[in-house]
């Protein structure tokens, strides 16, 4: 199956199709983690993404059943230089390939993906067209040039919950894979669903908390109604301008119940406390970024996934700076100084990647039993 | 955190001679680290008793001290020093074991010198088995079941308790010495007591065996505040029960979920923690379980090793360099990162391509040693590829061994085998392993069966299937042709499979523009912009090459190391970067030997990772189109594409191919003799068996016999008589058409001397001449010499002087020249000339003050030696001894007797005021402690009779009380020398090897000649070496022994370094 991956500036890369035999809009984004492949791809943050994956070795472990962020895989198309259809691994139970299909994804192998990533390092994101199926270089060109910027997109409406559900799984461990929360927790937390990583839950379930997740559109109110201990702003795919009735429902929570959000979240967060945000060259994916924690000045390595974020000089004193990304000095994470909130624009919750800043759960739970 | 400022003085220590277990990436981790400190303002004071390294250039730190690492030697040298810190994680397991050695005798407290980068507490809890074990516990880890035996009814008590199968490790030995896999109670009991005579504090592991799991190592940095990260995570595609140097491996993982992953993440960082290592680099080595992921951890080094040379290499992550900085008190974060510039060090690499580390064994020098491979490692040497997938790696690592393989072929695979044969290659790990898989998928074989025998993950073995399956459909059509070199194919492989020349496949190749890509190593999967030139050749389509219009020098290295061939040569390329960079050339390096200083990034100005096969250099040289090339100082692996090279028109400066040629080719060599009038000794060829002696019946016995064009005489032997000789051909070489037989007059009692020289074409300037210790017949590389000579007479020298200028000047030398000579009975003989840096340019540049290899550099792009400052010969006024350092502990059942294949794998080096005290030092330096007092046993062939007396009288003398068997004995005995009698093995208990094991002797002097005498006494030799008795198998050796210990009874050993010696202190 030959599949053609054209990008906006009309550069044509051509390939060997597996998964779905369909076609894919979106935007390409490369990503530099070496392992964790099901977890990207079923992250819903990727909505409306084509992603690359740097590492050129895919599909060896397979998928299985555990090492999933969501019901399903929200990537548009998944492009790598070599899959592999058989894999080696005690927990696969399904080949890549084969799972792509069920879920009519299409993916490109054999294409030079390094030179996919320094195409996108020196010009930016690009959309492109992923196609395991048209053969017509010129038409899937303009295809590409004609797909929707990121930039005003509300891709949250795409991936949040249709209605408020509950969470008790708690984190996966290789003795017992998922385990369920013993009973109710000590904190409840209503956390938003801007398309909300799984792994996030199982933290908060983890640290002590009843969780309970409510679609993106939730007014305050509704939420105040609930009496949480506290809110956590998710993850989400897209621009956080794009979705201003997030940040409207945030500030009616602002000061007055504990927050703490994460990516997506984090910039909403931003946004509701009087921020700026603004689209980055070509983003931040990956597992190895290098985020320094100035509250204590130690350096963590954090997973990433964001293509926005937060204008440092935007928040004039609203918020103070605690983390920042040594790679480009952007903003990686504020506090209030007086109010009970704080965000990182990282992945603590990992998954893929390091667990070095899983401490802020327990920094959430501290600012719950602070405020309590 | 920035640095520490209450230090001044930095002592390191280095690791020593090159053995098997501790190689050249020691080398390549003390100059990172003697350079990253010198650039911080410290006084780096380095002692490391290897010559041949680069960090012992004299350069490299303000001190240099060729000493021997003992801890004797280094309290004076603390002493006179005064050093306020010792970094001693650099320096191998040597370098550690001696720190714990000066801790615990109190001298560090007493200097007041603080220990950084590790600190005792940790070192000790890493490296010793109870407390490691406890600390994983402790953590909540799992281990093997496992127990600590310092006796052998300990050991009976463990093999109950566990169980068999079970792993023997030795405490404190290198590369496991001396341990195992025991299934039988009989495997168990033996290697249980080897283990016990092995470990230096008597301790030996035994451990639950775990043979057949999955093996991962993460390579692991800390800094002082505490900040951890993994610079790059290893899988073994050998499991369990191979030691991991033995192993291919293959980095980044591969076959882990990132949820598995990151438990072997999180593990490390907390393993780093509980053991406490403050600051720099760990590795740490686990198992999981293939069918459960149930995790063990296996153990955890506390310093820099062999994996995290090989884990910089295969990042661009420079380990030992962030570890010497992060030692002085930098962060992580406060480094930056070289190759992106714009990022910190406090990152974790991410590669975009796959990495194969593959070994270099060296079975066949040590033909009484089955190919088995176990936890003890035997492999000398190590090639790494790079390729954009791990099909393309792995067949780039093949070739990049040099074993005449250049894929999946029989070549490297040797005898053909098929059903339970083939299975037990599968089962039973073995050097070619690797291409018995390819076979068996062949012979029909599923990636099921193979599994079920190797135990080899089968995602390793899938791709190895889709190799073979694609020798199928290889073609020289462009698409086909495409896809085969995108999978790894050589040249030659494709020529062998489509019944081509290699050339033809080029040119087929070239016509479509089917060309590699190069692309950059930079720790970051091309996330930033890279500054570094490190690259590697893959079949895709964009190239980062970036070739300059400046003028460019490339040098092509010396490959994988192995016996005869090592650090020597990359020290030599190594220079020639150095040199031609500071004349103003791009430098251009190429190599695939991950442990060597010539790989680092930053050694010449670009650095390509790439085979030192024909194709992979034309495909550089294409693209970069260098002024000239540079083929003499990598050793024989270049030396062997001078020609091939030169005729597809690659500029190779320095002495001609030609030149090169007329050196190497019998004929053509032994007419340059004729028209200089000098001699060699007696000599012819033959291509049968009948040819051969009637040649040496022509020469008379005894003669020397080898296969043509090999290196440190593969399979040279000095035979004594026809029958002899018979029985060499039949078991020793492949004799035939195309595969000659040389046949040499081997000069009895003759000195040799080895003589290195350089010439800038029009002037040859002696750079040193060596006197062997070792009579004629040992090889060189094997042979103690000693620089300067130190007996032969000076108008013999005034003569090899002679006749070294008239060979240079003749062959049109522009470079380095060896040549080595025999002197017997005042005649001069020339046994062979190597128009091209030599094994001992090191050495020689270390005693002289003179750095050889930069000269010579300099003179190939033109310059002449007067305008460099070199004028005239340098005799030095102080002695040097060079001595080799075998692995005969490693090859169980093997001789230790000296002969002309070259079996040492390193060298040290003793220097001093005179020869006696040079020549003790260097056997200290090379591990043998010259005994002061004690029983000496005697036991000789009568053609060493006489020479034996006075060498008997001396020791008697100097105290010590004489044995020897009944022939040895009498003789000395009639001399008036006090002697008593021991029996013969053969005579029966209680004879020698009993005396030895009873700790009853403390030297030996044995020299059996002929095959009886010496199978004989071969458990001798055996006992001494394993029962560490210092011995000696020649006469000459014997005799210089014997003034060490008359040295050493006057004082102790000083020390002094080369700044000193030089005369630039």
């Amino acid at each position: 199956m030959r599949a053609l991956l054209a990008l906006a500036d009309g550069t044509v890369f051509e390939g060997t199709g597996f998964g779905a035999e369909t076609e894919a809009i979106g935007e390409v984004v490369f990503n530099t983690s070496m392992t964790g492949y099901q977890e990207i791809l079923t992250d819903p943050s990727y909505c409306g993404q084509l992603v690359a994956m740097t590492y050129p070795e895919i599909g060896n472990v397979g998928v299985n059943p555990e090492d999933v962020e969501s019901s399903r895989p929200y990537v548009e198309g998944f492009i790598v230089k070599e899959y592999w259809e058989t894999p080696s691994n005690w927990r696969a139970t399904q080949s890549l390939g084969d799972y792509l299909k069920d879920h009519n994804i299409p993916g490109i192998q054999g294409i030079d993906t390094r030179a996919l990533v320094r195409l996108l390092r020196d010009k930016g994101n690009l959309n492109g067209v992923l196609s395991t199926r048209d053969q017509d270089r010129d038409r899937l060109v303009r295809a590409a040039r004609e797909a929707p910027s990121m930039e005003g997109q509300d891709l949250v409406g795409r991936v949040t919950c249709a209605k408020p559900y509950d969470w008790d799984e708690a984190r996966w461990t290789l003795d017992q894979g998922y385990v369920k929360a013993a009973g109710p927790g000590k904190h409840f937390v209503v956390a938003y669903d801007f398309g909300i990583k799984r792994n996030i839950l199982r933290n908060l379930v983890q640290s002590g908390c009843t969780v309970r997740v409510v679609p993106a559109g939730t007014p305050a109110a509704a939420v105040l109604a609930m009496q949480p201990d506290g809110v956590f702003l998710s993850n989400g795919p897209g621009d956080p301008a794009a979705v201003p009735y997030a940040a409207e429902a945030v500030r009616g929570l602002v000061g007055k119940v504990p927050i703490f959000g994460i990516c997506l979240g984090h910039q909403i967060l931003g946004l509701a406390l009087g921020g700026e945000t603004y689209k980055l060259k070509f983003g931040h994916h990956g597992g190895n970024q290098p985020v320094k924690d100035l509250t204590t000045g130690k350096v963590e390595i954090t997973s990433q996934n964001h293509g926005f974020a937060v204008d440092v000089d935007s928040l004039g004193g609203k918020a103070e700076l605690t983390h920042v990304n040594l790679n480009d000095q952007t903003l990686e994470g504020l506090a209030h100084k007086q109010l009970p909130l704080f965000s990182v624009q990282y992945h603590p919750e990992s998954s893929p990647g390091p667990h070095d800043a899983n401490y802020l759960f327990r920094r959430f739970v501290d600012l719950m039993e602070r405020e309590r | 955190m920035p640095k520490r400022t209450d230090l001044q003085t930095i002592l390191l220590i280095g690791s020593g001679p090159i053995v098997i277990g501790q190689a050249c990436e020691f080398d390549y981790s003390g100059t990172q680290a003697c350079k990253a400190l010198k650039e911080e303002g410290y006084r780096v004071v380095l002692v490391n008793s290897n010559p041949a390294t680069i960090m012992t250039d004299p350069e490299f730190a303000d001190r240099t001290y060729v000493e021997p690492l003992s801890v004797a030697i280094l309290e004076k040298l603390i002493e006179r020093e005064k050093p306020d810190a010792l970094l001693p994680t650099v320096g191998g397991q040597t370098a550690l074991n001696l720190t714990i050695e000066l801790a615990e005798a109190g001298i560090l407290e007493k200097h007041g010198v603080e220990l950084i980068g590790a600190n005792i507490a940790a070192i000790k809890k890493a490296e010793d088995r109870d407390l490691f074990k406890a600390a994983m516990q402790q953590i909540g880890l799992d281990v093997p079941k496992s127990g600590i035996a310092h006796t052998f009814d300990d050991a009976m008590r463990l093999k109950r308790e566990i169980g068999l199968p079970l792993i023997i490790r030795p405490s404190r030995t290198l590369g496991g010495t001396g341990g195992g896999i025991a299934e039988t109670e009989a495997e168990y009991d033996r290697l249980a007591s080897a283990g016990l005579a092995a470990s230096p504090i008597s301790e030996i592991l035994v451990e639950e065996s775990i043979a057949g799991w999955k093996e991962f190592e993460l390579e692991v940095m800390r800094d002082r505040q505490d900040n951890v990260v993994i610079i790059c995570s290893i899988e073994n595609l050998d499991p369990m029960g191979v030691h991991t140097g033995d192993s291919i491996t293959v980095a980044p993982a591969q076959t882990l979920t990132d949820k598995e992953y990151q438990i072997l993440r999180d593990a490390s960082l907390a393993i780093i923690r509980e053991i406490g290592v403050d600051t720099g680099g760990s590795n740490i080595q686990f198992a999981v379980h293939p069918g459960t992921g149930r995790l063990a951890v296996i153990e955890m080094n506390p310093r820099v090793s062999r994996s995290s040379a090989l884990a910089s290499k295969a990042t661009g992550f420079p380990i030992a360099k962030i570890a010497a900085k992060l030692a002085v008190g930098y962060t992580l974060d406060e480094i930056r990162n070289d190759i992106t510039r714009e990022t910190p060090a406090s990152f974790e690499p991410t590669i975009d391509y796959v990495v194969t580390k593959i070994p270099r064994f060296t079975f066949e020098k040590f033909a009484q040693t089955p190919d088995f491979l176990t936890t003890q490692m035997k492999s000398v040497g190590e090639a790494m590829a790079i390729g954009r997938t791990f099909k393309e790696s792995l067949q780039k690592a093949l070739r990049s061994l040099e074993i005449d393989s250049y894929g999946f072929d029989d070549k490297g695979r040797g005898v053909r085998c098929t059903g339970t044969e083939l299975d037990d290659k599968l089962r039973i790990p073995n050097a070619r392993r690797i291409w018995y898989v390819a076979d068996a998928y062949r012979q029909g074989y599923d990636t099921e069966q193979i599994f079920a025998l190797s135990k080899i993950d089968p995602w390793f073995l899938e791709n190895i299937r889709q190799i073979i399956a694609a020798e199928q459909t290889v073609s020289l059509a462009p698409d086909a042709l495409r896809r085969a070199k995108a999978m790894g194919f050589s040249d030659v492989r494709l020529a062998t499979l489509l019944d081509r020349s290699e050339e033809e496949v080029r040119q087929a190749r070239l016509t479509h523009g089917i060309v590699p890509a190069f692309k950059t190593v930079d720790t970051c999967g091309a996330e930033f912009v890279a500054h570094t030139p490190y690259l590697y050749s893959t079949y895709e389509h964009q190239d980062e090459s970036a070739v300059t219009a400046r003028k460019k020098i490339m040098i092509l290295g010396g490959g994988p190391n192995r016996i005869g061939q090592g650090i020597e040569f990359d020290y030599c390329c190594v220079h020639a970067a150095f040199a031609l960079k500071e004349a103003g050339f791009e430098t251009i390096m190429v190599n695939c030997n991950p442990e060597t200083v010539s790989t680092d990034y930053d050694t010449s100005d670009k650095l390509y990772f790439e085979p030192l096969t024909r194709e992979d250099v034309l495909s550089i040289v294409e693209r970069e189109k260098p002024d000239g090339v540079i083929v003499q100082f990598g050793g024989q692996t270049p030396l062997k594409l001078a020609v091939p090279l030169e005729k597809a028109g690659v500029p190779i400066i320095g002495t001609s191919p030609d030149a090169i040629d007329r050196a190497e080719d019998r004929e053509r060599f032994a007419a340059l003799l004729t028209k200089l009038g000098l001699r060699q000794p007696n000599n012819g060829i033959a291509f049968t068996v009948d040819q051969a002696v009637e040649a040496a019946r022509r020469i008379g016995f005894p003669v020397l016999v080898r296969p043509s064009y090999v290196l440190g005489g593969r399979a040279m032997e000095t035979v004594y008589d026809e029958e002899a000789l018979r029985g060499y051909m039949d078991r020793a070489v492949e004799i035939g058409p195309g595969r000659p037989v040389l046949i040499d007059q081997f000069l009895e009692d003759a000195v040799e001397l080895d003589v290195d020289a350089i010439s800038d074409g029009e002037t040859v300037i002696v750079g040193g001449i060596m006197e062997h210790i070792e009579r004629a017949g040992v090889h060189s590389g094997d042979s103690a010499c000693s620089l300067p000579a130190y007996s032969v007479a000076p108008q013999v020298l005034d003569e090899i002087r002679r006749q070294t200028i008239a060979m240079a000047k003749d062959l049109g030398v522009v470079g380095l020249m060896n040549v080595q000579f025999a002197v017997q009975r005042g005649e001069v003989f020339i046994i062979e000339v190597n128009p091209r840096a030599s094994r001992t340019v090191p050495f020689v540049s270390k005693v002289i003050g003179v750095p050889l290899a930069k000269l010579a550099a300099r003179v190939m792009v033109g310059e002449k030696l007067a305008d460099l400052g070199l004028t005239h010969e340098i005799v030095p006024t102080h002695m040097a001894v060079k001595e080799a350092v075998f692995p005969f502990a490693k090859f169980p059942g093997v001789d230790t007797l000296l002969g002309p294949e070259m079996k040492s794998t390193g060298e040290v080096m003793g220097i001093d005021r005179s020869f006696g005290v040079a020549f003790a030092k260097a056997q200290l330096g090379a591990g043998t402690v010259l005994p002061l007092e004690g029983t000496a046993f005697l036991s000789v062939e009568d053609a060493d009779k006489p020479g034996l007396v006075a060498i008997a009288q001396r020791l008697s003398r100097a105290g010590f009380r004489l044995i020897g068997t009944g022939g040895t004995a009498d003789y000395l005995a009639e001399r008036g020398v006090t002697i008593d009698r021991i029996n013969k093995i053969q005579e029966g208990s209680p004879h020698a090897v009993d005396e030895i094991r009873a700790g009853r002797i403390h030297l030996m002097i044995n020299t059996p000649k002929g095959s009886g005498a010496q199978r004989d006494s071969f458990p001798l030799r055996r006992a001494a070496l394993e029962w560490k008795v210092p011995y000696f198998t020649t006469i000459a050796g014997a005799a210089a022994a014997t003034g060490g210990i008359e040295v050493l009874q006057q004082g102790g050993l000083g020390v002094r370094s080369l700044q000193e010696y030089h005369g630039r202190d």
